[in-house]
């Protein structure tokens, strides 16, 4: 089977986001990049499937600048077979980045498209969503699965999600308010993870070195015939509200005091 | 005239809380737009909730049928895009729960409408604020497309007021779809305490609880809360999925957050940040937590908890 596996170019979560004087964007100077941590875990959950069916083949798919070469050798460094790069400066709203998404699957035609629910940037949660609209195919969001990240199944990289016998169909167990709920989808289909679904491999260093031979393809929104104008724009990016420095108490007592009548909590 | 279609959340008939954060989100939506509410529940027990969402609005619409029964969001969004089309809907307004969250883009796809998600207010006609970067900075977005889609973190509205009169409830038919996902299995997790982000008190633990949850949830009993935990409890397979807050989990916004043994990184303070009062109870003097706490105690949470559940018992007698 072939399965297409998307990699964003995102700040690091662990360094300090600052927003630009101007409030126009946030501070980009100085800070790390990464692939985002959501995709990371869609890249796994691609290897686990390809290796428990084989012949199959991962493709890691990046929309962004030039730089984002960096976020799909990363992927291929995990393991993936090849890459696709999507180079584009400057900002795209999901929607376009959907549209781009749908012409790249029009062209590879794979059975399984596998993404992050989300990107810690903009942390949107829509673009899986959308291009399955796009596309005409099913979904399921949240990917999760029933086994804990320290089960046994996890040890031993068994994939989360379940592919039919008949290799066209996948069951999917999606977190969802109040449980756990089971879909089983249609191939090929759209199938968006979370964070419980695996724990991401790190990359050794002979995959580092082989992953640098692996061929990146790269294409342009033009050439695929898609309008990037954005349905949504940033008009203003502004630091979140601080919160008033609260206090120490010294003892569950005085915290009991204060809770009761100073906040009105308790 | 705009007519905001309000996409309401309901299971077995019975009306989500969330729904009525949307409302009132639709409802100041409407103060700039001059535009008129609807309401819409779609699935299995539509009319029943459909009538407890007429006590707050003046028209309700309810879908019930074949391939509806399961929140399925294939058919569930093609429902809502026939009905947002029929109604002539020029904004949709939904709360960005599970369910939310699933459908509205796919409503805004087939719509041709842009989607501004997870909105924490309303700025004017086109213009919404919404957290990026886990909540680090707040982007003022401006969808500029005709129609619009708007996801609400129900944390950010308060639940909409009854109206004077009862509205009307009116059932609409839609096309049945053939979707290309089947429901399999749901698998509740049950408990007797309320459901974390509708709760009004919150009790959290996190790494420093070593798996022991039984001080955090006596005093959650005891202050009648909800409990959650911080991710590494829940990826140490301790305490199940839908109890995590953050970033990546659930976000809660309760009148009183009690945080338990958790340092406070970004991505679980991004999920409780909102909360009225705050306090956090953790052994490090250094932990992040006290940066947002109100009431900060350092201390052990296995000597704290039990002392702080005895005094809240003794102010409730």
């Amino acid at each position: 089977m072939k399965i297409l596996v998307t990699v964003k170019r995102v700040e690091d979560y662990e360094s300090k986001i600052k927003v630009k004087p101007d409030n126009s964007w946030i501070v980009t100077e100085g800070v790390n990049y990464r692939a985002n941590p959501f995709d990371e875990i869609a890249v796994e959950e691609a290897l686990r499937l390809r290796d428990s069916n084989a012949p199959s083949e991962v493709v890691a798919v990046s929309i962004g600048s030039g730089a984002a070469q960096a976020e799909i050798r990363s992927a291929l460094a995990m393991g993936a077979d090849r890459g696709i790069l999507v180079k584009h400066d400057g900002f795209l709203d999901s929607d376009a980045v959907a549209r781009l998404l749908q012409k790249v699957i029009e062209k590879e035609k794979p059975d399984l498209v596998l993404m992050g629910k989300q990107a810690v940037d903009v942390d949107d949660n829509v673009t899986g969503q959308l291009l399955a609209e796009y596309l005409g195919w099913g979904q399921a969001t949240f990917a999760s699965k029933k086994e804990s990240l320290e089960s046994p199944e996890e040890k031993a990289k068994k994939p989360g999600l379940k592919l039919g016998a008949d290799k066209k169909s996948l069951q999917v167990a999606r977190e969802v308010d109040g449980g756990l709920e089971v879909l089983e989808v249609q191939l090929p289909a759209i199938v968006t993870v979370d964070l419980r679904l695996n724990v991401p491999r790190y990359a050794s260093l002979p995959n580092i070195m082989k992953a640098k031979k692996k061929p990146i393809e790269e294409l342009a929104p033009a050439g695929l015939g898609v309008d990037v104008a954005p349905k949504v724009k940033v008009v203003r990016v502004e630091a979140p509200p601080a919160r008033a420095a609260g206090v120490k108490v010294p003892d569950v007592a005085t915290l009991v005091k204060k809770l009761h009548e100073e906040a009105k909590v308790v | 005239m705009a007519t905001i279609l309000v996409i309401g959340e309901q299971a077995h008939g019975h009306l989500k809380k969330a729904t009525l954060s949307a409302l009132t989100a639709a409802q100041q939506l409407a103060q700039k737009n001059g535009g008129q509410i609807q309401g819409l529940l779609i699935g299995a027990g539509a009319a029943q909730a459909a009538q407890e969402l007429s006590s707050y609005l003046g028209t309700v619409h309810s879908v019930e049928g074949k391939g509806l029964e399961h929140a399925l969001a294939e058919t569930h969004s093609a429902a809502a895009v026939e009905a947002a089309k029929k109604l002539g809907a020029t904004e949709v307004v939904i709360a960005a729960t599970a369910y939310g969250k699933d459908i509205a883009p796919r409503i805004a796809a087939r719509l041709g409408a842009g989607i501004a998600s997870d909105i924490l207010s309303v700025v004017s006609a086109n213009q919404f604020k919404r957290a990026m970067w886990a909540g680090n900075a707040i982007a003022t977005v401006e969808v500029t497309t005709p129609v619009k889609v708007v996801s609400v973190r129900a944390t950010e509205f308060a639940a909409a007021q009854k109206a004077g009169s009862a509205g009307a409830v009116q059932q609409l038919s839609v096309q049945a779809a053939s979707p290309k996902t089947k429901f399999v299995e749901f698998n509740e997790v049950k408990s007797a305490r309320p459901e974390l982000t509708e709760a009004s008190v919150v009790v959290s633990g996190g790494r420093g609880t070593k798996g022991d949850f039984k001080p955090i949830e006596a005093l959650a009993d005891a202050l009648g809360a909800a409990v959650g935990a911080s991710r590494a409890v829940v990826d140490a397979g301790w305490q199940p999925n839908d109890l995590q807050v953050g970033q990546t989990g659930k976000v809660v916004a309760p009148k009183l957050y009690v945080a338990a043994g958790i340092s406070g990184a970004i991505q679980h303070l991004a999920g409780m940040k909102g909360s009225k009062t705050i306090v956090a109870i953790n052994k490090d003097p250094e932990a992040p937590i006290f940066q947002v706490a109100d009431y900060g105690l350092v201390g052990d949470l296995f000597k704290a908890l039990p002392e702080l559940a005895e005094e809240v018992k003794k102010l409730k007698q």
